[in-house]
């Protein structure tokens, strides 16, 4: 890879916070495409980002004390107020305002704990299951990659798309299909759900377990769940429910994947 | 009246950076409450035109480093921060939770920095002006806090592997 700048670690944060122009930032991602490492930490980087955003931005939603609202009122100076600024401060604090309540509405909303770890549960309990297999992982094997996500597409009755996780260094080893947390009794919430298994070149497996989720759900950050020795990512995005699992990685190195994961998903 | 409104809008973004900062949600009321208070009273120092919410992280930033300070000078042994009260509701979200508290352990000068990056959005240039600062230094404060954290975060103990059974 020939830059004609060389890559800099300003340039590496500008690129974490998606803040490089076009041409610069194709370098950059030449660049980072040969140093695995810096890749990782870079990636890291912006899952800080989320995470910051995910911890901190439900406090633009709750409601104002009256001690603030009062001293942001500023008591009697208003001879003072009425002479400052004017106009041009309120058109930038509309735009400012009209920018954070669309971060407002896009700020995670919390999902019932429960429904969410339930599905952190069945994943890392389809997990268990499937990963020791060594001749029978998967139903679909990733030779018919085509054929398998038509046909998981199919039966969960929803779009489905596998996304590519060779730069974690994991490739698809296929899919298929389970039973969903339903209720025939009830008739509800019967749809099958799909579970995407990935190896890494240790044998390292991971496994990406994908639901369909009724309307009116609401999307929710990264989650985190231990069960047993499997660790669980979680999150709700759009119509899918999403749960990524591993007893083979760590943590940070889990969250690299889902973030990749996530970014393919919504592109 | 545009700006007491503007002012009263803006308030949510305090909050949540006062929060990020100060990791205790009195604390950081209060010093939200100061900042606006402090923000009256220089007023007159504000400039037409130019950007309030900038202004008004500048406040709050003078309010809380002089606050620091203050609290660094009344009790030089205390330079911890306090530990973060644990939140029930959050049970699983344990990425976020340590992430909470490896956030009031980085420098305030560093955290600073990274939240108005990452909450507020803010240029690197309007970091800058925020907190009177050169742009170097905004970029290798930057740099230098999201190391920590992600080494913060990679030093959590992991819980031991259970071993599957086949």
């Amino acid at each position: 890879m020939t830059s004609e700048q060389p890559v800099t670690e300003p340039d590496l944060q500008a690129y974490a916070d998606g803040r490089l122009a076009d041409a610069r930032r194709a370098e950059v991602e030449a660049w980072l495409a040969t140093r695995p490492d810096e890749a990782g930490r870079i990636a890291d980087y912006r899952a800080q980002g989320e995470m910051l955003r995910a911890l901190y931005d439900p406090v633009l939603g709750e409601p104002v004390p009256e001690r603030l609202r009062a001293a942001a009122r500023g008591g009697v100076r208003s001879g003072a107020f009425a002479r400052a600024a004017g106009w041009v401060a309120l058109g930038a604090a509309i735009g400012i305002l009209a920018g954070w309540q669309l971060r407002a509405l896009q700020a995670p909303a919390r999902v019932a704990q429960s429904e969410g770890l339930s599905m952190a549960r069945l994943a890392a309990v389809a997990h268990v299951t499937y990963t020791p297999e060594v001749r029978h992982p998967v139903e679909v094997g990733a030779d018919q990659e085509a054929h398998l996500v038509a046909w998981l597409s199919k039966r969960l009755g929803a779009p489905l798309h596998v996304p590519a996780l060779d730069r974690a260094g994991l490739t698809l080893v296929g899919g298929r299909l389970l039973p969903g947390d339903g209720d025939p009794a009830r008739g509800v919430n019967l749809a099958p759900v799909a579970q995407f298994m990935y190896q890494g070149a240790k044998g390292q497996r991971v496994t990406l377990y994908v639901r369909t989720e009724p309307e009116g759900h609401h999307d929710t950050a990264f989650r985190f769940a231990r069960e047993g020795g499997v660790r669980v990512f979680y999150w709700i995005d759009r119509n899918f429910g999403y749960a990524l699992s591993t007893s083979d990685l760590d943590r940070a190195e889990l969250l690299n994947v889902a973030n990749l994961v996530y970014k393919q998903l919504n592109p | 009246m545009a700006e007491r409104r503007a002012i009263v809008e803006l308030i949510p973004r305090l909050r949540r950076y006062a929060r990020a900062l100060v990791g205790d949600r009195a604390a950081a009321d209060d010093l939200v409450q100061d900042t606006l208070e402090r923000a009256w009273i220089k007023f007159h120092l504000y400039r037409d035109g130019t950007d309030l919410r900038a202004w008004l992280f500048t406040v709050m930033h003078n309010v809380h480093v002089n606050r620091v300070r203050a609290a660094r000078n009344a009790d030089p042994l205390d330079e911890e921060m306090p530990e973060m009260a644990q939140r029930g509701t959050q049970g699983d979200a344990l990425v976020l939770r340590d992430l909470e508290r490896a956030i009031v352990r980085l420098p305030n000068e560093q955290r600073e920095v990274l939240l108005l990056v990452a909450l507020e959005d803010m240029s690197y240039d309007e970091v800058a002006r925020t907190l009177g600062i050169p742009i170097g230094t905004v970029m290798s404060r930057l740099s230098r806090a999201r190391e920590k954290l992600r080494v913060m975060m990679l030093e959590l103990p992991v819980t031991a592997k259970l071993k599957l059974v086949k």
